[in-house]
């Protein structure tokens, strides 16, 4: 929604001063493993300290995947219904990988460095990574010929379509032998330095890194020349074309960074959770992806990290609260915000109003019964 | 270039359905120029326009910009060309700021489009030229206002500023004092005036208002109903008993 001032000279002082909230949370949750275990005194890989954070970093690679998502619908305005496309060909392709590639493979070839160090591990490790990105950027390819065509809802509802192609593929008893078809990969073999039960603080450095070097480069990307043309497209896609941009092209650059960020968080996912079900490619990831953003508050990035967290917390806390129909009061929540904050959390905050007569009105032209 | 003409239209035509908004158009436009376009409401300037800059395709006829066919070519390849356009209905980036409106347009035609880590604000020259366009077209100190809460007025000078930031060396003005106060306008046309600066630019400017077109421009197309109905120098034009009847009849008639 608001798009700061242009700083000419980007200091590392005004870039400190710029980033201070999130800094700020970066920094908390380098310390939360350290601090919660001396509390409870279990140490950081065991009991509390550890349970938790697991769930923070099941929150830390869906803020990415929200982020990705808002850099599409915030960002472009383009709306897709099929980032769990994006999500699920990351996911999938590490878990296949890691399950009927990787192993074979190293048995029979071993890497060294010319001073005799092993580095197979870590180059297996950089090629599935990399494929998990290439797959899914094949998905963003694939979306971004069929956006030149079609438009709005229709392009909605293709993304979707496609996205429940892969979902069905995923559980296709054809290739129950790869894909575990219903049941899905599990125990998956993923490198021994990332397990994440054996380490657990390890996984939850490399997930906050992750969404650290995520959020900068994302957030540097939207500042850039080629971001700003990206959110000029959004703004007015036929002047866009008038002073010499073709919006295609700048579609699908937003379309590729996107799958590059969602499809690395799949394979963080898929690596956390060391399987890969069809649920990793289903609709639910998208509709997450979107109360994520929409709760945090669109076009603003740190929206998507806000949402995040607070779904993580609501699906947590709510499940002890209301049992399994936690969806229907976190429903209702959602509803409420989207009448009176309609620009999220963050851009509720960033114009200083809250739109509590406007909701309302909203409220009571939602319920109110049309007169003929 | 032959004879000096920049751009040329040859046997355009654009249907709607059962609709011919322009009919076998055909016009030469001599280069550092103003050229006008006039005729009364759905004449199809505006159409003309859309065909001409590349936002529709014609139905039949050709394009030609310094002798080279640019009849199927997209917009944003004549913007790299140097053809510009502002819009009759003003055509901005509503959620963006003044200054970004007028920098983006800076910046397209620079070949730093595809930087995508550095930070805008490292790309000083757009930033200094989108300033200096600000000033010309009258919208100094109003850099960091949001586009869509500018008056209707300034609205039509960021309409411009967007269309100069991209430095065209044709400029397309459709009826850029659309809906603009007559005490507004005089101030428009001096910036028209002095951003077409004619050793520099070729014009075309579409418009109602008769009194400035006779003034300014140096060569004017009459249509009506989608045909060029007369063409000449604003004295013949004056003098033309057609026009005066499609035209200019209501215009002497305001003044008298
Ligand atoms: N996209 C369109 N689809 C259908 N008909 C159109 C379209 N654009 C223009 N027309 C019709 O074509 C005719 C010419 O319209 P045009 O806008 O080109 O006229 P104009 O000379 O610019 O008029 P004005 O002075 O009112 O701006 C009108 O009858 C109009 O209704
Ligand atoms: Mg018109």
């Amino acid at each position: 929604m608001s798009e700061h001032k242009i700083q000419r000279r980007m200091t590392i002082r005004n870039l400190l001063q710029r980033e201070k909230a999130f800094l700020i949370f970066i920094l908390l949750m380098v310390a939360f493993p350290f601090v919660l275990g001396t509390i409870t005194g279990t140490g950081i890989n065991h009991g509390v300290t550890k349970f938790w954070q697991g769930q923070l970093i099941v929150f830390f690679v869906m803020a990415v995947v929200a982020m990705s998502y808002d850099l599409l619908i915030g960002y472009c305005g383009i709306l897709s219904f099929g980032h769990a496309a994006f999500f699920g060909a990351g996911a999938y392709t590490t878990a296949l990988l890691f399950t009927h590639w990787a192993p074979s493979f190293s048995t029979k070839y071993r890497i060294f460095i010319p001073g005799g160090g092993d580095i197979t591990g870590i180059l297996i490790f950089a090629f599935v990574i990399l494929m998990a990105v290439l797959a899914s950027v094949l998905v963003g390819l694939l979306f971004s010929a069929t956006s030149v065509r079609l438009k709005g809802a229709y392009f909605a509802m293709l993304t979707l379509a496609l996205a429940e192609a892969l979902h069905i593929l995923a559980k296709a008893s054809d290739f129950i032998k790869w894909t575990g078809a219903d049941e899905g990969l599990h125990g998956v073999p993923v490198p021994a330095w990332i397990n994440p039960t054996q380490f657990r603080p390890r996984f939850y450095f490399i997930a906050l890194v992750f969404l650290f070097v995520s959020y900068l480069f994302i957030r540097r990307f939207t500042n850039s020349p080629a971001g700003k043309v990206i959110i000029g497209t959004r703004e007015n896609e036929e002047r866009v074309r008038m002073i010499g941009y073709n919006p295609v092209t700048y579609r699908t650059l937003t379309f590729v960074v996107s799958a590059i960020f969602a499809g690395l968080a799949g394979a963080m996912f898929s690596m956390w959770n060391m399987s890969a079900t069809h649920s990793m490619t289903s609709t639910v990831i998208t509709v997450n992806a979107l109360i994520m953003v929409i709760l945090g508050g669109m076009g603003t990035l740190v929206g998507g990290i806000v949402g995040a967290g607070l779904l993580q917390a609501f699906s947590h806390f709510f499940y002890d609260w209301f049992g399994p129909r936690w969806p229907l009061m976190f429903g209702l929540i959602f509803i409420i915000s989207v009448l009176f904050f309609p620009y999220g959390i963050v851009g509720t905050w960033r114009l200083k109003r809250l739109q509590i007569k406007e909701g309302w009105a909203r409220l009571i032209a939602l319920l109110a019964v049309k007169k003929e | 270039m032959t004879k000096n003409i920049i751009l040329r239209a040859e046997n355009l035509r654009k249907a709607f359905g059962g609709l011919i908004a322009v009919d076998d158009v055909s016009i030469e436009v001599q280069q550092k120029t103003m050229h006008a376009i006039i005729g009364p409401n759905g004449a199809g300037k505006t159409t003309l326009f859309n065909l001409l800059s590349g936002t529709m395709p014609p139905t039949k006829g050709k394009v030609y910009y310094k002798d080279n066919e640019i009849t199927s070519l997209p917009p944003h390849q004549r913007a790299h060309l140097g053809i510009g356009r502002s819009f009759q209905i003003t055509n901005i980036f509503p959620n963006l700021t003044v200054l970004e409106n007028v920098r983006l347009a800076a910046q397209a035609l620079g070949g730093d489009n595809f930087r995508f880590l550095s930070h805008v604000g490292t790309f000083g020259d757009y930033i200094d030229k989108a300033m200096a366009v600000l000033a010309q077209v009258g919208l100094a100190g109003q850099e960091n206002v949001y586009a869509r809460s500018l008056a209707h007025g300034e609205k039509r000078k960021l309409e411009l500023g967007i269309m100069l930031a991209c430095d065209p060396e044709l400029l397309l003005f459709d009826e850029p004092t659309a809906g603009m106060s007559s005490e507004q306008v005089p101030e428009l046309i001096e910036i028209i005036k002095k951003v077409v600066n004619r050793k520099e630019r070729t014009a075309i400017l579409v418009e109602h208002r008769m009194d400035m077109v006779m003034n300014i421009s140096d060569f004017i197309t009459v249509m009506s109903q989608g045909n060029v109905i007369a063409e000449g120098t604003p004295q013949e034009i004056a003098n033309n008993q057609l026009v005066q009847k499609a035209y200019l009849g209501d215009f002497y008639g305001e003044l008298l």
